[in-house]
Order: structure tokens, then sequence, then C-alpha cells
């Protein structure tokens, strides 16, 4: 099968490559891009494992082809940290709060309360519960990434972060 | 899991889907925002020769009104529905729709018309639209026909769309002003299909329903419009002795399959605790 050449832009660089068209997007970021913090998890658009933001929209990578994400504009969890190593104020949060014990959903579930908030600088914890709704973590009871999320949200907000009352 | 191979195209405009499907036939496939086609493909359950993604035409986006009618295009995302202040202020139902319709990540991808057009009874949108009594614009190899919800659905994955057809937009007449509306969804978790749903739009005047309409969700083979449901509660104050009685109304005309969501007798049953769910609801939301 002939394969189509893409051009897109990960994590602030321009990449172009050959690729089949049933190239899921997140073989070629895992597989010819080596980002390898995208993760497989369910393969059925259930787990949220996989998530990246593209174009101002989270998504799940594993239920996109690549070459649907021609011209695209995407980060992944290796775009998070700043250039000199510093923490994004959800990494820092999840890290904070212990939002993870396995870690396997983390990168999806960072990937996805960046772009929360975004869209809702302060939302409250049931706007960020129904907000990562898409994001499944078999270990955390979401308590603490609930908390890592809204430890982000201060942060990113210039407030001091309070912790509500169990 | 990994598809099978596949050519893929992009038009940029729906005569050109249109020419590429017609070529194509039985081997072409159209993809709008692909989360009920991509698991089937990497499931081998639908293996296509050729994918026409319909995302790169722009004349298939966008919400707009249209006298009476607000014509929403079928690559609208469910997420840009639920953005849409036009919708929110005219046809509220949708966003409410909406937001109980997968998650947020396949919100942002998932379209309208890839909803309505797929024909599996699980979607959401078609029993809403058969409610609301909206059309779909279809373009084919013969031009454009307009097809009602009501009569587009044959079972399932079966509608009434033939080889080659695309259907380009979604066209709903505005609801009076001061309608009632609901969607009632029983699902065993965010991101389920339903177990069983009910669409209600109502309209009051003088404390008695004058006109009223009813969809139900994944409870047969196709989506449901509950017309004798409706007439039995046509004229009535919704009081307890006719909301039963639509209720077996509605639950009467439900052939639900049995599977992990519950045996056929629950999935009736829930049906119609929805519908009475989502009268209740859309009562209190009328004027009149």
């Amino acid at each position: 099968m002939a394969k189509s050449q893409v051009a897109m832009k990960v994590n602030g660089k321009t990449v172009e490559a050959l690729v089949e068209p049933r190239t899921l997007l997140i073989h070629f970021l895992r597989e010819q891009l080596s980002l390898t913090g995208p993760h497989i998890g369910c393969e059925t658009s259930h787990c949220g494992a996989c998530t990246v933001d593209l174009d101002g929209k989270s998504v799940k990578s594993c239920t996109m082809f690549a070459v649907q994400a021609n011209g695209a504009d995407i980060r992944t969890i290796e775009g998070m940290a700043n250039a000199d190593g510093t923490l994004h104020p959800l990494q820092e949060g999840f890290r904070e709060m212990h939002g993870l014990q396995c870690g396997f959903c983390t990168p999806g579930m960072i990937m996805r309360a960046y772009r929360l908030l975004q869209e809702n600088k302060n939302p409250s914890e049931e706007e960020i519960r129904f907000g990562i709704a898409g994001n499944l973590c078999r270990c955390t009871g979401y308590q603490n990434i609930v908390k890592a999320i809204q430890y982000a949200a201060a942060k990113l907000n210039g407030v001091p972060f309070q912790e509500a009352a169990e | 899991m990994i598809p099978g191979s596949f050519e893929y195209h992009r038009p940029s405009s729906v005569q050109e889907a249109i020419g590429l499907l017609a070529k194509l036939g039985d081997d072409g496939r159209a993809i709008a925002g692909g989360h009920t086609l991509i698991p089937m493909m990497k499931l081998r359950l639908a293996t296509p020769a050729h994918l026409v993604d319909l995302s790169g035409i722009a004349d298939l986006k966008g919400i707009r009104a249209d006298g009476s009618d607000i014509v929403i295009g079928a690559m609208t995302t469910q997420h840009e529905l639920i953005g849409s202040d036009l919708l929110a202020s005219n046809i509220p139902i949708l966003r409410e729709t909406s937001l109980q319709v997968a998650d947020p990540q396949v919100r942002y991808v998932g379209t309208l018309g890839g909803n309505v057009a797929n024909g599996d009874p699980g979607n959401d949108m078609p029993a809403v639209m058969m409610c609301l009594g909206a059309s779909y614009h279809v373009m084919g190899k013969g031009g454009e026909r307009r097809v009602a919800a009501r009569e587009f659905y044959q079972g399932a994955y079966f509608t009434a769309l033939e080889d080659g057809d695309v259907l380009t937009a979604i066209r709903i007449p505005v609801p009076p002003a001061g309608h009632g509306y609901a969607y009632e969804k029983l699902k065993r978790k965010i991101g389920d299909y339903a177990t069983a749903a009910a669409a209600v739009v109502l309209t009051m005047s003088g404390g008695k329903v004058a006109d009223c309409s009813i969809g139900l969700t994944n409870v047969a083979e196709t989506p449901l419009w509950a017309e004798e449901a409706a007439k039995i509660l046509n004229g009535s104050s919704l009081d307890a002795a006719t909301v039963k009685r639509a209720v077996a109304a509605a639950e009467a005309i439900t052939a639900p399959a049995a599977d992990a969501r519950g045996p056929a007798a629950y999935r009736t049953k829930m049906a119609g605790v929805m519908l009475a769910r989502a009268l209740a609801r859309a009562k209190s939301k009328a004027r009149g």
C-alpha cells in the first residue's frame, strides 16, 4: 500500500514522515517519533491513556490515523516540562498531591487536564470529574487526581492552593 | 490492534466526495469523526479498501439559522454543538444530549452527521432528531434530497442512505419559544451507550399539553418515535394516570436486545422510567 507524506508540529518541532494510511496516530508517535509518553491502553477509545492535545482538542490518538493529523499541532506529555527541566504546574501537582500510583494513566490524564484548564481556568470539583471522565485510572480512586488538577489550577491562577477539608 | 490496509482520500468538496464514493462502490467508505468506524476497523469488523475522509470539506461544517429552521453541517462535532449559543437558546435539548454522549475526547472529534448517519441503535442523536421532526440533507448521484429522520432508520446499521450518498446537513425546525425538553439516559457509566433513553419535547398551554413528541434510544433495532404515547398525552395535564398510559404505550413499541446492559424486559421497563422522568422534567421547564 502506498505511503503518504505527512507533516505536523509535535511539541513545537516540525516533523515530516511517510506513513501507511492505516498507521494510527498513537503508533506514529510511539514508534516513528519515539514519544512513548502517550500510552496504549484499551485500544477501543475508552481509557484515555493515549490522549494527546491536537489543535486545541483532547483526542484519543488510538482512534485517529496519522494521515488525519497531517498539518496538525500536537502536544504530548513530553512537551509539558519547561526547557530548563522544571515541571509544568500539572506535573508538579500530580507529584505533590500523589495523583498517581502506577502512572500508566498519568500522561493521558495530564494532557486532558491541560486542555480542561485551558477552557475553564477555575473548574469546580464536579467540573474536573466530568472533564476527565474519558480517562480511566485503576489505582487512585481519582481523589488525588482531582486534587492535583486543583493544585495546578491554583498555581496557574497565581493563588495559594487550599486543599478541601476531608 | 491495527486496521487492514486501505487507501486514504481527503476530498475538499461534497461533489468530489460523491464522485469518489460512486467510483469506489462497495470498496469505499466515508469517514466522519471515525469514533465508530475506526474501532470497527481495528477489530476488522470493517475492512474498507478506501476511506473517504470528509473532514476537509468546509461546506459540511457550521450551524446556521435558515428561516424557522436551524441547519447543522454534518461534520459539526458534539463539542461544537455544546458550545453553540444559537443552539443553546433555540434547541437546548441538543446541548443536553451532547453532554451525555461518550466522553470529552470523543465529543471533540465525533460528529453529529456521523452519529445520525451510521444507524447504530445505541447512538443518542437519532431519537432526538425523530423527536424534533428533523430532516437530513442527502447528496448523491441524483442530486440532493431530504429524508425525514422519522423515515430514515430501517434496521441496525441500515438507513435510507444508498451507496455513494453523503449526509451533508441536519435541518431542525426550531421548537416554539417556551417549550419544555429533556433527554433522560440510563447508562452504566459515563461513555456507555444507553441501557434505555427517552427524548421529550413538549409545549404547554393553560396547564395542558398542547403538543408533545417522544423519541426512544437503544430499545429496538432502530431509534423509535413514540407517536401513540405522545397522542395519549396531548390535552392532558400530565397527571399520573395519563402518564402511566403513555408510558405503557411507549413500552409496547420497544423490542430491545438482551445484552450486558440487562435483559430485554428490564430495558423495556427502563425506557418507561426514562420517559416518565423526561416528561416530568420537560413539564417543569415549559412555560404556559
